[in-house]
């Protein structure tokens, strides 16, 4: 957004710092990988340092010093509480409802929830193949709640998913009790611009927070469906010290950990 | 009884034209040694299963050997998505694939059925997905006891798995150490398993009592193979290869880039060339 002044912060690290302030000491979370990941560990490095994060790869309660490229490097492994085979983590501590917060990125995604990460087009000849799900269908219904952070953008944020990888509130209303799922689904959208949370009601993401120096027209301007807006809108507290430099701190880290393997391969 | 042998002996021995077959390694140990074997031999037809089908199927696709893929995470860990899967997938190059997609919960519940002789596996998943729409696989259950109706797909029977794992002993018991991911279970649901290792142990004696160990009897054969994960890793000997994983991402997406690739660094290379792709990646400690 080159159109706003520096503040000091970029939109991703308000993005990332606004989802860690989501995140509680108690809270056992089931981590996607990108940005949930980033802000995951900004909220253990911060306020919430006996948050439970467990990437898919089975790794349980870890606290990586840098971040990890996929869910499985072994710094997660090395840092863990306990490691357990892929099986027992989606039948024991997914299936078996101990799982907290499911926190989910995504490439495309609608107003109530809804996430794709399969295809761009038609599913038998797409027109982009993405990875897929992974663990995301199972993660976005045995998960108690479920946090969504993204980049807003008119491609990722539209009116209709080409896909349901995974479910979020359907067609909004109470579909999920209509299908037999019991937990909440998405309870909260973090973007680079705002903080949204659904309608009690019709499950529409609406917009509760904007970010410092963001406008109701860029927020719209960035989001493929009308945007609906709280009547008593707040402002996001912008990052303070502790939190931008805990972030940086963390992104640096992770730059020559993931260029280092380059670097010695070079000599 | 297990047998060890070099990695051409045991690939030729136990892979097969046509086969279903499992190379896993949920992002750690993966065998990409006997990946690369296995593109040596220029098996065809095949039936690939994996959760995370990355590079190696990447791989594997992008040279014609794939006439089917099952899979629940399609990309490039971190990276992206992975170019020479969707060149078959999107554009049937260098031949169209058929697919049947999952999701890890899925995979993961079907390979335990496997590995427990059940014909299917029965668990809470694929609620509202669109996955439960497109694949015929996935269907329904009433659980006799509550009325609840549950996810059901079949169970993951391979002719044969491969893996890497960190050691055997003298016997060819097989340790399996850190994210031991899904390597149990690919094991023991397949009809022959051929294990790398990065190396061999007079025994396991010393061990403590409640590691992951595959007895030498559930394993057709053993190839010491030291580096053999690699661009992934081995817990306790060798760290990820990220860069590997971020170079990969330009190599597959040129079709000519990718051949000069697999020529020069699999058509062209041997098992023993994995020991030096790691050293940089030793810990120094």
């Amino acid at each position: 957004m080159s159109d706003t002044k520096d503040l000091g912060f970029t939109p991703n690290e308000m993005m990332t710092i606004a989802a860690s302030r989501a995140l509680k000491s108690d809270d056992v979370c089931f981590v996607g990988i990108g940005a949930p990941s980033a802000a995951c560990n900004v909220a253990r490095l911060t306020h919430a340092p006996d948050i439970t994060l467990i990437y898919e790869s089975g790794t349980i309660g870890t606290a990586p010093d840098v971040l990890p490229l996929s869910i499985g490097d072994g710094e997660l492994c090395e840092t863990a509480v306990t490691t357990v085979a892929v099986p027992e983590m989606f039948r024991y501590w997914l299936q078996g409802g101990r799982i907290s917060i499911g926190f989910l990125g995504a490439a495309q995604l609608d107003k109530f929830g809804n996430i794709n990460t399969t295809v761009i087009g038609d599913y038998a000849h797409p027109k982009t193949r993405l990875p897929g799900g992974g663990g995301a269908p199972e993660i976005a219904t045995s998960s108690k709640e479920v946090y969504i952070t993204m980049a807003q953008s008119k491609r990722g944020m539209v009116e209709k998913i080409d896909f349901f990888t995974s479910f979020g509130h359907g067609e909004g209303g109470d579909h999920r009790r209509r299908l037999g799922i019991d937990t909440a689904g998405p309870t909260l959208l973090i973007t680079d611009l705002a903080i949204w949370k659904p309608d009690p009601v019709t499950k529409e993401f609406t917009v509760v927070s904007l970010h410092p120096g963001v406008t109701r027209e860029q927020v719209q301007a960035t989001c493929g469906w009308v945007v609906r807006f709280a009547e008593a809108l707040d402002e996001t507290p912008a990052p303070t010290e502790l939190e931008l430099t805990t972030l940086r701190d963390l992104q640096a880290r992770t730059k020559a950990a993931h260029e280092g393997t380059a670097k010695g391969k070079a000599a | 009884m297990v047998k060890f042998l070099p990695l051409q002996e045991a690939v030729a021995e136990n892979l097969h034209d046509g086969d279903t077959v499992a190379f896993e390694g949920f992002t750690h140990l993966i065998p990409t040694a006997a990946a690369h074997e296995a593109i040596r031999q220029g098996l065809r037809d095949l039936t690939l299963i994996r959760m995370t089908p990355d590079l190696i199927y990447d791989q594997m696709i992008g040279m014609g050997m794939a006439k089917k893929i099952v899979f629940s995470y399609v990309g490039n860990p971190g990276v992206g998505l992975l170019r020479r899967a969707r060149d078959a997938i999107e554009n049937g190059f260098p031949r169209a694939i058929e697919v049947e997609e999952h999701s890890h919960a899925g995979m993961a519940n079907a390979y335990d059925a496997g590995a427990a002789g059940l014909p299917c596996a029965v668990f809470r998943g694929y609620r509202g997905a669109g996955l439960a729409t497109v694949n015929p696989n996935i269907k329904s259950v009433t659980c006799p006891f509550t009325g609840e109706v549950l996810a059901a797909v079949p169970a993951i029977r391979p002719d044969v798995t491969f893996i890497h794992a960190q050691k055997a002993d003298r016997k060819g018991n097989v340790l399996v150490e850190g994210i031991i991911g899904i390597q149990k279970e690919a094991v023991l649901s397949a009809k022959r398993a051929v294990v790398t290792v990065e190396e061999v142990v007079d025994s396991f004696d010393d061990l403590h009592p409640n590691l992951t160990v595959l007895p030498n009897w559930t394993i057709a054969a053993i190839s010491v193979v030291p580096g053999g994960s690699h661009p992934s890793y081995t817990h306790g000997y060798y760290e990820r290869d990220n860069a590997a994983y971020l170079e990969w991402d330009e190599i597959a997406a040129d079709r000519d880039r990718f051949q000069a690739w697999m020529q020069k660094n699999v058509l062209e290379a041997k098992a023993d060339d994995f020991a030096a792709r790691v050293e940089h990646l030793r810990k120094a400690a």
